[in-house]
């Protein structure tokens, strides 16, 4: 009770520091409202807190991942939806002041375990980044960095092999294959993107991550990869944080609605966007705040 | 007025002419209504002023001043007696100079014959024509341009475009003075080891297996012959680079990475200052540390087992000299390092790559360009040592490739050949400038070769 008393106040902290348009009268709640649960869930978080320094950037959040869905994260900026989208392949590790809590189950595994090698947890749980971030090196080597480190391929024509095929996967092969040995940081910024997908699918990976993939991009290299996102959900699972709320319309199956660090409602995308449980989310894809 | 003083004068007009230029533009500001309504801002009219004042009138004393001796000194030439004028070049300049000491200082009598006198009369004459001429012609020339100028200033005059290009010709002749230099520093050491080379035949020199300078410089003095072969001093230097170089870029390279990966930022702010204090010591300390401390230690521990090393010794000051450039790699490779973008590592570790599979293979890879620029530094800052080597490896030209033997290098000769009496003829002396020319040649041939190998290996990020 204690605990709750607390972060009522924190929160309100939060709302007379942050000159914001919102509404003040919707209550946020301490339940998230529709399905954040799964049925046959890849990942299950438990909950989450988590903490930079002494802010806290994400309250108490439970949420599923099924398998081979696309779930996409949106909410105002700020509202930890990339922070939580960075814990699920413990990417924040490397931030020295995060501290994270919570219990973070990737089929049956928890990878937050101290025993936990993080090495094959992010060759599971690849991360696509906001930015293109192509290695300087050529195009076939920026694909083949993964499997090299991992040891997945024994012989160049297994490797050859990979680099195809993951290539293929993120619909690059036709684009570049005359030229694999020139430089991946030569590419347009969607085609890098694509490079930077093809990169972590070559480590066969179960889920890949999105962080706003296609911030940084053109509406034309936007529709590609969203159209190579409808064709990953066969073999992957896939979380998308993006700032689009018609991106997130067009690629997800279901929807989490985050909202100063709190997630606020989980619904099938369609509901999400035609019928919103919650009222701030109506708030907020209606573009009364955001 | 002499040309220092003209000089302070010539500020000063410059000085004025912005405050004039400057009064100007705003006086015709308040005709169309404000300085908001002026071309350019008040500063750049008096720039502009300043400028077109202060430029013409150095230039003209700078060109004034090169050239009226030649002529002051022509004219008295001509008017010096017939059988004068017919001696010789060299005898005639002899003359003048006693013309112009005798100009200067009448009362020490260096001459009493009349046409000296007369032409020393005539000389300082001349001289004082000349000044108040140069005097008048610079103030006017000065006064006019500022004058041309202040009656140009208009509202609609463009003066800070026209400023902004006299910068950038500030810039470029910036730029050229160092670029000059090297130029004349080629060019003098250029044409001494001519003069070397027209005593001592260039293949002797590049391929001479002995080095020993001493030459008797008059005919019935005991001295040797002098023998120039550069080979054991190149050798020298090599092999103390080399063991420099060994020590340096592995420890430097690694302290980088430390400091720059792995070390706390607190840690790091305490030890990059430390490290950075190693380049701020005097190379002589490091000399005497070596010739001291390090070389007595190296002979003890190499009789304990039975080697037998020199107290002077390449592996002494070799070691020294590899601590003293540590720094030198260890700053720049940090530097470049921090600047990979965290992007390409949060990449790497997105895939599920160490910590170090990261380093190797993508942040180094990155930031070579950049390391190697450090290392080459380091290189040439090892070429170049001259102290640690005097006091730690010798003086005599053994060619050896035995780091326990004491060798010399290159530098050290070129200073042992100029300290001294020394006279400027003998092979001796001139060496020195052969020897600075291939040591010039080879750092940049040097240089040359790893701006070609960062070339081909540079991976590039935006």
């Amino acid at each position: 009770m204690e605990a709750v008393i607390q972060k009522k106040s924190e929160k309100q902290g939060i709302d007379e520091v942050m000159p914001s348009n919102e509404p003040q009268d919707i209550q946020v709640g301490d339940k998230t409202v529709g399905k954040p649960f799964a049925d046959n869930p890849k990942m299950a978080m438990r909950n989450v807190n988590v903490h930079y320094g002494d802010k806290q950037a994400i309250f108490d959040v439970n949420l599923d991942i099924a398998k081979n869905e696309v779930i996409a994260m949106i909410g105002p900026s700020g509202c930890g939806k990339s922070t939580f989208l960075r814990c699920l392949n413990r990417m924040n590790d490397t931030i020295e002041s995060c501290r994270v809590t919570g219990q973070f189950i990737l089929d049956d595994q928890d990878i937050y375990h101290p025993k936990q090698d993080i090495v094959p947890l992010r060759a599971r749980v690849g991360m696509v980044f906001q930015k293109p971030n192509p290695f300087p090196k050529s195009i076939y080597e920026n694909v083949a960095y993964g499997p090299k480190i991992h040891g997945l391929a024994s012989r160049r024509v297994e490797l050859d092999e990979i680099v195809e095929v993951s290539l293929r996967k993120a619909g690059l092969w036709e684009e570049v294959k005359d030229r694999l040995h020139s430089a991946g940081t030569g590419l347009s910024g969607g085609q890098q993107q694509r490079l930077c997908i093809a990169r972590s699918i070559a480590v066969s990976p179960e889920v890949i991550l999105m962080d706003e993939p296609c911030s940084a991009l053109d509406p034309i290299a936007t529709a590609k990869i969203e159209e190579l996102i409808a064709e990953l959900k066969q073999n992957f699972t896939i979380a998308i944080v993006t700032h689009s709320m018609q991106q997130a319309a067009r690629v997800s199956d279901r929807t989490a609605y985050f909202h100063l660090g709190k997630l606020i409602e989980v619904n099938d995308t369609k509901r999400v966007f035609t019928n919103p449980e919650h009222d701030l989310t109506e708030a907020y894809i209606t573009g009364r705040f955001g | 007025m002499d040309t220092s003083m003209l000089l302070v004068v010539g500020l000063l007009m410059t000085a004025i002419a912005y405050i004039a230029g400057r009064g100007r533009s705003i006086s015709v500001a308040s005709g169309v209504g404000g300085v908001k309504n002026l071309n350019s801002l008040p500063f750049y009219y008096g720039a502009l002023t300043a400028l077109w004042c202060g430029i013409p009138s150095f230039l003209l004393l700078a060109i004034w001043a090169i050239f009226d001796d030649y002529f002051i000194s022509q004219i008295v030439v001509q008017e010096l007696p017939e059988h004068v004028k017919n001696m010789s070049e060299s005898e005639l300049g002899l003359l003048m100079n006693t013309v112009v000491n005798t100009a200067q200082n009448s009362s020490l009598g260096l001459s009493s014959e009349p046409h000296i006198l007369q032409a020393a009369e005539r000389l300082r004459g001349l001289e004082q024509t000349n000044q108040m001429a140069m005097t008048v012609a610079f103030i006017s020339a000065g006064i006019i341009m500022m004058m041309a100028t202040w009656l140009r200033i208009k509202s609609n005059m463009p003066a800070r475009v026209h400023v902004e290009h006299a910068f950038k010709w500030l810039l470029l002749g910036s730029a050229c003075v160092a670029i000059f230099t090297t130029v004349g520093i080629v060019l003098s050491v250029l044409f001494e080891s001519l003069r070397f080379f027209q005593s001592v035949p260039v293949t002797d020199f590049l391929f001479g297996l002995q080095w020993s300078p001493q030459m008797a410089i008059r005919a019935d003095q005991v001295g040797g012959s002098g023998a120039f072969g550069a080979v054991p001093l190149f050798a020298g230097t090599m092999l103390i680079s080399m063991i420099a170089m060994l020590i340096a870029v592995p420890t430097g390279l690694m302290a980088a990475i430390y400091l720059a990966e792995y070390a706390h930022p607190k840690v790091r702010s305490t030890i990059k200052p430390v490290l950075e204090v190693l380049a701020g010591v005097p190379t002589v300390v490091y000399g005497f540390f070596a010739a001291l401390t390090v070389a007595p230690v190296l002979r003890d521990t190499g009789s304990l087992i039975g080697l037998d090393v020199s107290s002077e010794s390449a592996l002494a000051a070799g070691l020294v000299m590899g601590v003293m450039i540590i720094p030198f790699v260890s700053s720049l490779s940090d530097d470049v390092i921090t600047a990979v973008p965290q992007s390409l590592r949060d990449g790497s570790f997105g895939l599920g790559a160490t910590h170090s599979e990261t380093i190797k293979k993508v942040v180094i890879p990155a930031a070579l360009p950049g390391i190697v620029g450090g290392v080459l530094l380091a290189v040439s800052r090892a070429i170049g040592e001259t102290m640690i080597v005097v006091m730690a490896a010798g003086l005599a030209a053994h060619l050896t490739m035995n780091p326990l033997e004491s060798v010399t290098t290159v530098t050290v000769q070129i200073v042992k050949t100029l300290v001294g009496d020394q006279e400027f003829n003998s092979p001796k002396t001139l060496s020195a400038f052969a020897l600075g020319l291939m040591l010039f040649t080879v750092t940049l041939v040097l240089n040359f070769i790893a701006l070609q190998v960062v070339k081909k290996y540079r991976e590039q990020y935006e």
